[in-house]
């Protein structure tokens, strides 16, 4: 365990740092970087779903003013690395989903190099493709790399003799991050090696992998990104627009070379959740004491990456039982490549359980609340290990308290207003606390002020704010004389803003390096002084189930006539350990939520598997949630801090938002209807 | 995008000619959805006429005590008129039911009349779509039909207008004023869209080269009116389906009945879809939910509705139902 | 085709060369580095884009550049100065009205743009009455407010922001009494019996 941090600055509602440049619009984003001179490149994308390239005409497009060059497989330059299929960028001839890159231009104006790229004829020889995504595929198959299936007890034989049993197929769609900033890179080669401004969650992941893809030395890459214009897990790891970005750059005579992907373009090369098929069954006693709980999920990956969504994960930990059956299978499609979206696995790994347990209570005659209490286990069920904290019950009682739960009608149907139909609705959320590997350094200036570096990313979450936070209390001054800088390499590694772990992890680093400096030189160094460490390892994700927890509570009306959804009123409760920065913090788990709404009602990648191309790919098709779909959603926390989970006592709040969200809103769908909706979104059309 | 010419037009008649002049020519409104075309390479003009300053941007009082909407009158303009807000609340209604406010500010009359589907085949250039590319085929009609028609469609063609603002003139009985090489034409707003047929590429009747001027709105027209969207968001969103009513009640022999009864449909058609068969059903009928409910069954008797869109006949029965019996004061269907 | 135009931006004459294809967004970021303005999706469709065109908020993605000869500009750069923010800017500071940043430029021109628009009295799709004049009430601020795309998930900090600048003195009362319901105690490990009837208790605020 290690010693917990006292706080002054932490746990303040302390001002974004970046707030005045953004609110004017002044903090660069990577397509605003400042550089000379640069080209502008735009892909061309297949137009089939898989086969080959026979012959590809760029006389036309080379043929305009302003083009520069015209990259193809035939004549781009050659990767050193082609080991990753998605970053393994025109190497060759195949095509392994539509809309893959085949091609880009380069030229002076953004003007001419879509024109031209859009003057590339290509002629293919088309292979029939198979992108038709369903529960009985023929070669369902188990990921090369992800947790193996749970067996434990005898679920059949437990269902058989259960007092109730659930037995429901629930699906959750396709649904792409679409963070509102495109991805955007710009390269420069110099004699230094490769420069990358980049719109990234993790400047040095994106050193480690681009590196080798190029035959390069880590150093010899140099990546950029002070500001991110939200990604949500699609700009964790580098796709293929790095890539291509880089290799262009190649070709530009030392210019630099810019690409910022169009929002249409994000829907087939940036990441995507994959669809989900989950296969639940639920028994309990006379008691609602669950005997048995299976989750058989299948999902899709792309036949040139594996990528799983571990969307059996919840169902492993979440609740008591002494039969547990989960199984996770992939059908291997010619799509393009899905990854992470916020919570990968819990978000929609939540949905399928969270709204069976709603139907088990109902089957039980208990409250939904009361079941889970009923059901909460010991001991992390899967690994059998004790939980550094698991405040579930606690967030859903205090929820339950603040929300007025109990104003609640157990029988669905019964709430009226007007041409409404008014349901309140709960479910339980969960994320696991992860720390990874960071370094930071701490030196002090002879104006008063310590430089604090580490390379981190703030994507939106605040990370500029909370890390001065930390600094601060870490070297025991006020936030004022904090001067941080992160998204750069040139800065000591640290881990991508990723898996909710960013402030957890970055945070340990800066603690052990003020800790050092501190005991290296004192309160009153000299000017220069400078200390850079790792964070030491924790022993306690060894020993310990870590996990946040909370509570979603949902209003929903569901209009009688057009059976349109709203959600006047949400509100979540969340035990995660320390919070750093109170604001920031609240506008994460409410963010989380919105997006939750959003995966609720409106959200769903359309895949037309007969071309193997997602059809609705703009924001006017896939709706997000606008302002009017959101309205009075909360967050409070558990006024906490989890000895166990480093020198901060945080868990990390990035992503618990949205998990539970939509099961919350469905459950409250079905209070107000006695319509059970198990597959997502929740459109009018479903309680018509 | 293609390169192309830009000219700002000096008045009506020189922008008809110039564009009657040259086949690839096209008129330059707000821009909302023809740069948005431009950018997809749906649309690819050589010569742009920017008709946007025109002097075409009055909303005017006909003798005949209508009102006269010039073509570059702004969207937001529109709905915010106080003629329009007063008289014709349906017309106000549908503009602040479309788009979003910045959009609204940019958008024009006429420019919303000649607002091209947003079927997504129809969107992406790799995709076959008969009005786009004419006999190429049509990816939508097995494909993701959700928004797409139930009514009026065609084999080549089940694309929905999506156009709110023309639904309301629909139910209006508005006409549209035309300018055209050879001079003035007035369509009748119901007539000016056409159903997609075997020529799915022409939305409209116009002629190229044919600008439209302005749109007439009739006098004495029924207060009761009422338009209503039901979209997959609470906003910004094409709609699902929508209703504009417009609705005379008189009681002059004691029991209330429906003397005029003006109904079009949105999201339904090629084109805004004046429900001629639920109005000849309501006229002369006692208004009541049953009345409302055949008249909405007898229009929705002709849907023929595809794989992903069968929910829109109930949504527009449930629709037609509620906002005719608001528009009367009848009482709803009780909620069981 | 290029065509030489002069844009008046945030007060500055700006002489630009454009290509007739070049909408007023990109002449900004591409050509004059104005970047304020953010491209998010470029077909009208998220709103991070929106600046004051000649005095209305407007996607500038869909507004072709040669169309605006003489124009004047206004970005969220423009709407405040160093020393100053503008009202608007400062609300969406204090009240956390934006996480990543990408959507806010176009947020705040918009709803400046919003503010005059109802101070005019333009009705809008939620107004009761067409007729009455303008209350920007939360429902009013929404619907406005929704050709602002943000998926960061701010609105609901968002539409605090704007109350503040449009009522400061409302919303001071209104965020005091909602911080303290926020911080009403909420369970403390030690006090708090791992039960669902547990009562709450703990410290007086935090």
């Amino acid at each position: 365990m290690s010693e917990i941090l006292e706080s002054t600055e932490i746990g303040r509602p302390m001002v974004r740092q970046d707030g005045p440049a953004k609110v004017r619009g002044l903090a660069p984003y990577a397509y605003e970087q400042p550089v000379q001179d640069p080209l502008h490149l735009h892909p061309v994308q297949s137009t089939i779903a898989l086969g080959c390239i026979v012959s590809i005409d760029t006389s036309a497009a080379e043929a305009l003013p302003g083009v520069v060059a015209v990259l193809t497989h035939e004549n781009a330059p050659r990767l050193a690395n082609t080991d990753d299929a998605e970053l393994a960028v025109l190497q060759g001839h195949e095509v392994g989903f539509r809309g893959q890159f085949i091609g880009a231009v380069l030229a002076e104006s953004p003007e001419v190099a879509r024109q031209a790229a859009a003057a590339v004829v290509v002629d293919y020889e088309a292979e029939e493709h198979d992108a038709d995504f369903r529960a009985d595929h023929p070669q369902l198959t188990e990921p090369n790399a992800a947790t193996a299936d749970t067996f434990d007890g005898d679920v059949d034989t437990a269902l058989r003799a259960a007092a109730h049993t659930v037995e429901a197929t629930y699906t959750t769609p396709a649904e792409h991050n679409n963070p509102m900033e495109p991805h955007t890179t710009i390269a420069l080669w110099d004699e230094r090696g490769l420069t990358l401004y980049d719109s990234t969650q993790g400047p040095h992941p994106v050193r480690q992998t681009i590196a080798p893809v190029f035959g390069l030395q880590p150093d010899q890459v140099h990546v950029i990104a002070p500001h991110i214009g939200g990604g949500f897990g699609s700009k964790g790891l580098p796709h293929a627009n790095v890539v291509l970005t880089a290799l262009a750059a190649q070709r530009s005579g030392g210019r630099p070379v810019k690409l910022a992907l169009t929002r249409q373009q994000m829907f087939t090369v940036a990441g995507y959740r994959t669809p989900t098929i989950q296969q639940v069954r639920l028994g309990a006693d006379d008691d609602g004491r669950l005997s048995a709980v299976a989750m058989d999920a299948v999902e899709q990956t792309s036949k040139i990456k594996e990528f799983t969504e571990e969307s059996g994960q919840p169902a492993r930990m979440m609740y008591a039982t002494p039969n547990r059956q989960v199984t996770q299978r992939l059908a291997r499609l010619d799509i393009p490549v899905p990854s992470w979206m916020r919570a990968p696995g819990k978000c929609p790994g939540m949905f399928g359980p969270e709204v069976a347990m709603d139907e088990i209570a109902e089957a039980c005659a208990l409250d939904p609340i009361e079941l889970r209490v009923r059901n909460e286990p010991e001991s992390d069920p899967e690994t059998g290990k004790p939980y550094s904290s698991r405040r579930l019950l606690d967030c859903l009682a205090e929820g339950a308290k603040r929300f007025g739960w109990d104003r609640r009608n157990a029988r669905p149907g019964q709430r009226v207003q007007g041409r409404w139909r008014v349901g309140l609705g709960v479910a339980a959320s969960t994320y696991p606390f992860l720390r990874q590997f960071s370094e930071a350094k701490v030196s002090y200036s002879a104006d008063g002020t310590y430089a604090v570096h580490i390379g981190a990313a703030d994507l939106g979450t605040g990370a500029w704010t909370a890390l001065t936070q930390i600094a601060a209390d870490a070297l025991g001054v006020s936030a004022h004389r904090i001067r941080l800088e992160i998204g750069d390499t040139a800065l000591p590694v640290a881990s991508v803003a990723g898996g909710s772990s960013g402030t957890a992890s970055w945070g340990a680093a800066i603690i052990a390096a003020a800790d050092e400096f501190l005991a290296k030189f004192g309160v009153e160094p000299d000017p220069g002084a400078e200390v850079q460490t790792a964070a030491p390892r924790d022993s306690a994700q060894k020993e310990y189930a870590m996990h946040s927890f909370g509570a979603q509570f949902a209003e929903v009306c569901v209009n009688v006539d057009t059976g349109e959804v709203r959600v006047p009123r949400m509100l979540g409760v969340f035990s995660a350990g320390r919070i750093i920065n109170a604001g920031t913090a609240r506008s994460q788990f409410i963010g989380g939520m919105s997006m939750g709404i959003g995966m609720a009602l409106h959200e769903q990648s359309v895949m037309d598997a007969r071309f193997g191309s997602f059809v609705n790919h703009d924001f006017a098709e896939y709706h997000v949630p606008a302002n009017a779909d959101i309205a009075d959603v909360d967050a409070v926390w558990l006024d906490e801090v989890d000895p166990l989970a480093g020198p901060l006592g945080a868990r990390g709040i990035g992503e618990i938002g949205i998990v539970g969200a939509a099961a919350a809103v469905a459950n409250a769908t079905y209070n107000a209807t006695g319509i059970r909706v198990r597959d997502l979104p929740l459109t009018p059309d479903k309680f018509l | 995008m293609i390169p192309f010419d830009y000219q700002r037009a000096d008045d009506a008649d020189s922008a008809v000619a110039t564009v009657t002049g040259h086949p690839q020519a096209q008129f330059l409104g707000g821009g909302t959805n023809l740069v948005d075309h431009m950018k997809l390479g749906v649309a690819d003009p050589e010569l742009l006429v920017d008709i946007s300053r025109l002097p075409l941007d009055e909303v005017t009082e006909l003798d005949d005590g209508g009102l006269r909407i010039g073509a570059t009158v702004r969207n937001s303009d529109l709905a915010a008129h106080p003629l329009i807000r007063r008289r014709y609340p349906v017309l106000a209604e549908a503009l602040l039911a479309g788009a979003s406010g910045q959009l609204r500010n940019m958008a024009t009359t006429g420019g919303n009349l000649l607002q091209r589907t947003r079927c997504v085949y129809f969107q992406d250039v790799t995709m076959a779509c008969n009005k786009r590319e004419p006999g190429s085929g049509c990816a939508a009609l097995e494909g993701y039909t959700r928004y797409h028609a139930i009514l009026g469609a065609s084999d080549g063609c089940v694309a929905v207008h999506p156009s709110d603002m023309a639904v309301a003139m629909a139910a209006l009985d508005a006409t549209v004023v035309v300018l055209g090489a050879a001079g003035e034409r007035r369509i009748p707003l119901a007539e000016f869209h056409r159903l997609p047929g075997s020529e799915p590429q022409r939305d409209t009747v116009l002629e190229h080269g044919e600008l439209i001027t302005a749109v007439d709105l009739p006098a004495s027209t029924p207060r009761r009116q009422a338009y209503r969207k039901v979209r997959d968001r609470a906003s910004y969103a094409f709609a699902l389906v929508s209703v504009a009513a417009v609705v005379k009640v008189d009681a002059a022999e004691g029991e209330p009945c429906i003397t005029d009864a003006r109904i079009a449909l949105g999201g339904v058609a090629h084109k805004p879809w004046r429900a001629s068969r639920a109005e000849e059903t309501l006229s002369g009928a006692a208004p009541s939910v049953e009345s409302f409910r055949r008249a909405a069954e007898a229009e929705l008797e002709q849907a023929d509705p595809l794989g992903d869109n069968g929910f829109k006949i109930p949504m527009v029965r449930n629709t037609m139902v509620a906002v005719l019996a608001d528009l009367t004061g009848v009482e709803p269907e009780a909620v069981a | 085709m290029d065509q030489n135009i002069t844009l008046y931006v945030d007060g500055n004459r700006r002489p630009v060369t454009v290509d007739t294809r070049t909408t007023l967004l990109d002449a900004l970021r591409d050509r004059l580095d104005v970047t304020s303005p953010k491209k998010g999706c470029d077909h009208g469709q998220c709103g991070a884009c929106t600046v004051l065109l000649n005095g209305r908020r407007v996607t500038s993605c869909l507004v072709l550049a040669v169309a605006y000869d003489g124009a004047d500009v206004t970005t969220a750069a423009g709407l405040g100065s160093d020393d100053e923010l503008h009202p608007v800017q400062q609300a969406f500071l204090d009240r956390d009205g934006f996480q990543c940043g990408y959507c806010t430029p176009g947020q705040i021109c918009s709803a400046v743009g919003m503010m005059e628009e109802a101070e005019r009295g333009s009705p809008s799709h939620v107004s009761a009455n067409l007729n009455d004049p303008v209350e920007l009430t939360d429902e009013e601020i929404r619907e406005r407010m929704s050709g602002n795309l943000c998926r960061c998930g701010a609105y609901v900090n968002i539409v605090a922001a704007i109350r503040q600048a449009a009522d400061p003195e409302a919303e001071q009362i209104r965020q005091a009494r909602a911080e303290r319901q926020r911080n009403e105690p909420v369970l403390r490990e030690d006090d708090a019996p791992t039960s669902y009837q547990v009562s709450v208790s703990g410290e007086e605020g935090r």
